[in-house]
């Protein structure tokens, strides 16, 4: 399954490169399609058919009294829509409940990837992927906000706050369109994308480090290399926290953007 | 530069201190935070879980500036 190289003593500084991973077809190796088939989008494809395998059993034939998988189904759904949506938007956000809750169980899935043996790396540590999620998200948020309040009231409330004196807004609305337009999503992007691209690079350092010590000729450094390999184990841990948390901040992030696009006052 | 490679015979990637340097505000930002949200809960506990909501929201907002550090760090090779 896991097509990454074999961790040798001269792969030490790991870089940009241990995230290059080539085709899992050989004959595709190179050409154009090739990178349509890497381990990056088995392990999307994979948790996609989880998900959807999940429910589709868990709600084969609802029961009054839940089952042990349909209650763990209601109660994931119940998390995001009563700990993020309604408490976050309010009653309005029941609505976005339901996409508020993909994307929870689809960054948690991807970034679970990421300290399941033989995966060992989430499909969030290459950009585009995170991207596509944010742009998922900005686009809702625009359009609910454009939707609520109209097209042009949007806009003006959102970039010409009202009650301040008209010279400040040479100074307010380029920071307004930065904050809200540009850096939101590119926020987004980078936070989730960043988060799992260090948390990779961190444990390839303890690992690699820790070979790359055992390799050594003296004694005392060969020796050492077991502290190494006890901090991989610890990130691993760690990396698990960064996995649930970071799954957690971006269905909050874009709840509260949300929210924020509904509301009638800045 | 070069006198100074040459003087001192330095290597390395000058991303790896930017992003050093980038990590500084955040830390301390994270700091203030999390010492925001344990010195309310402490006054008032019953509020503690409605203040972990905002302390994530906190936290994501201002680690976020870190994170752009380290990845130009990378990207500006």
């Amino acid at each position: 399954m896991s097509v990454q190289p074999a961790p040798l003593a001269a792969d030490f500084p790991p870089g940009t490169g241990d995230f290059d991973f080539t085709s899992l077809i050989p004959s595709l190796r190179g050409s154009d399609l090739g990178l349509a088939f890497t381990k990056m989008t088995f392990m999307v494809w994979l948790g996609v058919a989880l998900l959807i395998i999940f429910f589709l059993v868990a709600y084969r034939s609802p029961k009054l009294v839940p089952t042990k998988r349909q209650w763990l189904a209601e109660s994931v759904y119940g998390f995001v829509r009563d700990g993020v949506a309604k408490e976050v938007i309010g009653r309005e956000g029941i609505r976005f409940a339901p996409y508020l809750t993909t994307v929870f169980l689809f960054i948690l899935v991807t970034n679970s990837f990421a300290i399941i043996p033989f995966f060992q790396i989430s499909p969030n540590a290459h950009i585009a992927y995170p991207i596509i999620l944010a742009l998922l998200s900005y686009v809702l948020f625009i359009v609910a906000g454009v939707r609520k309040q109209g097209f042009v009231q949007y806009f003006k409330v959102n970039l010409f706050m009202p009650g301040i004196p008209w010279p400040l807004y040479f100074l307010i609305t380029p920071i307004e369109f930065i904050s809200t337009f540009l850096m939101r999503p590119v926020t987004l992007a980078v936070r989730l994308f960043a988060n799992m691209f260090a948390g990779h690079l961190m444990l390839l350092v303890f690992t690699l480090g820790g070979v790359a010590m055992l390799g050594s000729a003296n004694f005392f450094i060969k020796g050492l290399s077991v502290a190494s390999f006890a901090m991989a184990i610890i990130m691993t841990f760690f990396e698990f926290m960064v996995v649930v948390l970071q799954a957690y901040v971006f269905t909050m992030l874009t709840a509260s953007y949300v929210e924020g696009a509904l509301a009638e006052q800045h | 530069m070069d006198l100074l490679l040459a003087a001192t015979d330095i290597r390395g990637h000058l991303g790896t201190i930017g992003y050093g340097l980038a990590a500084i505000g955040p830390g301390i930002g994270v700091g203030i935070v999390f010492a925001a949200y344990i010195q309310a809960s402490a006054r008032q506990p019953e509020s503690a879980g409605f203040n972990r909501t905002w302390l994530i929201f906190g936290f994501a907002v201002v680690e976020a500036l870190a994170l752009f550090g380290l990845v130009l760090a990378f990207a500006l090779t």
